[in-house]
């Protein structure tokens, strides 16, 4: 679904991503880890260009959403992404929020769209939120609505940057549960996170990131119980 | 005792003779008109300039229209660094050099290249404030940069701003006041033109500044209630 070509990414003199080779299936759930400036969220953020990368190749479904040629635009629609700091639009009601790019984009009419987010949201338990405006509602809430705003547009594939990183403790794990419920019904999921009690129980496949490379990748199992790279180990050894 | 009264009937007959001898209310309505329809589409062509110089100048950083920005650049920098009125003189003398040129269509046009330099400014300060992750959240769900721009990023940073244009746009009225050079017949002309009838300048301009106060005060009044009906999302 995700194949990804000697990706190189630099920022001015900083090189962030150092060549890495990878391909998603469709179905994985993809769970990628490492220290903070490891690089791991540029990767993230290069697999639907929100950072262009400076080498290399990304092919998504066939087209190379590199190439200058394709309209990314249409790409994404398909890519649903979710951010640390939610980015709801404060403007906006949790309807207006959810609504407004499958409508926009002509993908739905507003009828039809409405109805979705009412569907999507009494599925997370927040029907009584339609209405009111992100700032009303508390970080859980707000990053559950951010994933539905995503779910919304019917994308092939998730994107998670650090979903659980700006929240407080407690409210950790109701948009983790979401998360989980989404993995179950098999949508092609890639995750940063420091979550790694999330990535035991959900991930397919775990990477592992360290100065812009893939160091290490295997099952959650092999991974967390038997690290091979030295690295991964001091890593471990650190967080667990 | 006499002399106060005096005085008071003194001043009720200067005003009276600056409003009412000749109809001379109608001029100051008049004057009103002109200074009120100079205004408004000079802030409306203000806002249209504003919008688009401000977008081009943020957007110009990711794209290859570098040279637009130039252009943006070079008409900021003109505008806000030459004096308003000898603009007006420029642009009245320079461009609309035929006879029966609108000198009402030519104040609204020269006030508003002028005002959109500023509101230019106010604009890329305000988009500027919005966090970066707004134009991310915008894209990544398949919307394209203008469209994130115009349904995400201006209308917060409108609503940002609204003060600070508030503060433009009435200075923009109350500039429209040396109009008089290119001989429009707007308020203060007209309090002038009084004034040199009667004999007794200081009740039309007197006059005059009580009209600028009252138009002045109904677009701050009307702003606030526009500032109050944008904070709806601020509720917590």
């Amino acid at each position: 679904m995700i194949v990804i070509k000697d990706l190189k990414k630099s920022f001015g003199n900083h090189l962030v991503l150092n060549g890495i080779n990878e391909k998603i299936e469709k179905g994985e759930k993809v769970v990628v880890i490492g220290p903070s400036g490891s690089g791991k969220s540029t990767f993230l953020r290069c697999l639907n260009l929100l950072e262009v990368p400076t080498e290399g190749s990304i092919w998504f479904e066939g087209n190379n959403i590199t190439d200058k040629n394709t309209d990314i635009n249409l790409i994404r629609r398909k890519m649903g992404m979710v951010f640390q700091q939610f980015n709801l639009f404060p403007h906006l009601t949790v309807m207006e929020n959810i609504t407004l790019a499958p409508v926009k984009l002509g993908v739905m009419s507003k009828e039809e769209a409405e109805q979705k987010a009412v569907e999507l949201l009494a599925r997370i338990g927040l029907s009584e939120k339609a209405k009111a405006y992100p700032n009303q509602l508390s970080g859980g809430q707000k990053q559950r609505i951010a994933i539905i705003r995503a779910l919304a547009m019917n994308p092939d594939v998730m994107l998670f940057d650090e979903p659980t990183s700006a929240l407080d403790p407690e409210m950790v794990g109701e948009v983790l549960d979401l998360m989980v419920q989404l993995a179950d019904e098999g949508m092609t999921m890639v995750v940063v996170t420091h979550e790694m009690r999330f990535a035991k129980k959900v991930a397919t496949r775990v990477l592992f990131m360290d100065e812009g490379r893939i160091v290490e990748q295997n099952t959650p199992d092999e991974f967390f119980n038997n690290p091979k790279h030295p690295r991964s180990k001091e890593f471990l050894s650190k967080i667990l | 005792m006499k002399a106060i009264t005096d005085w008071f009937i003194g001043i009720y007959q200067s005003f009276y003779n600056a409003l009412i001898p000749d109809r001379r209310y109608l001029a100051y309505l008049n004057g009103i008109k002109v200074t009120l329809l100079i205004s408004f589409f000079a802030i409306l062509l203000g806002i249209i300039i504003g919008i688009l110089v401000a977008v081009v100048k943020v957007s110009a950083v990711e794209s290859k229209m570098k040279w637009l920005q130039s252009i943006c650049d070079v008409y900021i920098t003109v505008i806000r660094g030459t004096p308003l009125m000898v603009q007006l003189l420029i642009i009245y003398n320079l461009v609309f050099t035929s006879r029966n040129t609108n000198e009402i269509v030519v104040g609204a046009i020269c006030f508003g290249i002028n005002s959109g330099a500023y509101v230019a400014e106010i604009i890329r300060a305000g988009i500027e404030s919005i966090d970066r992750g707004q134009m991310e959240a915008g894209r990544s769900l398949g919307l394209n940069y203008m469209q994130t721009m115009k349904l995400i990023i201006l209308p917060q940073a409108i609503k940002n701003i609204l003060p600070a244009l508030g503060n433009e746009f009435i200075v923009l009225i109350k500039e429209t006041s040396v109009a008089s050079v290119i001989a429009v017949t707007d308020l203060t002309q007209a309090a002038q033109y009084i004034g040199s009838r009667s004999w007794d300048v200081l009740p039309p301009l007197t006059i005059a500044a009580v009209c600028y106060l009252i138009m002045t005060m109904g677009l701050s009044k009307l702003l606030t209630s526009i500032e109050r009906r944008m904070a709806r999302s601020d509720r917590h």
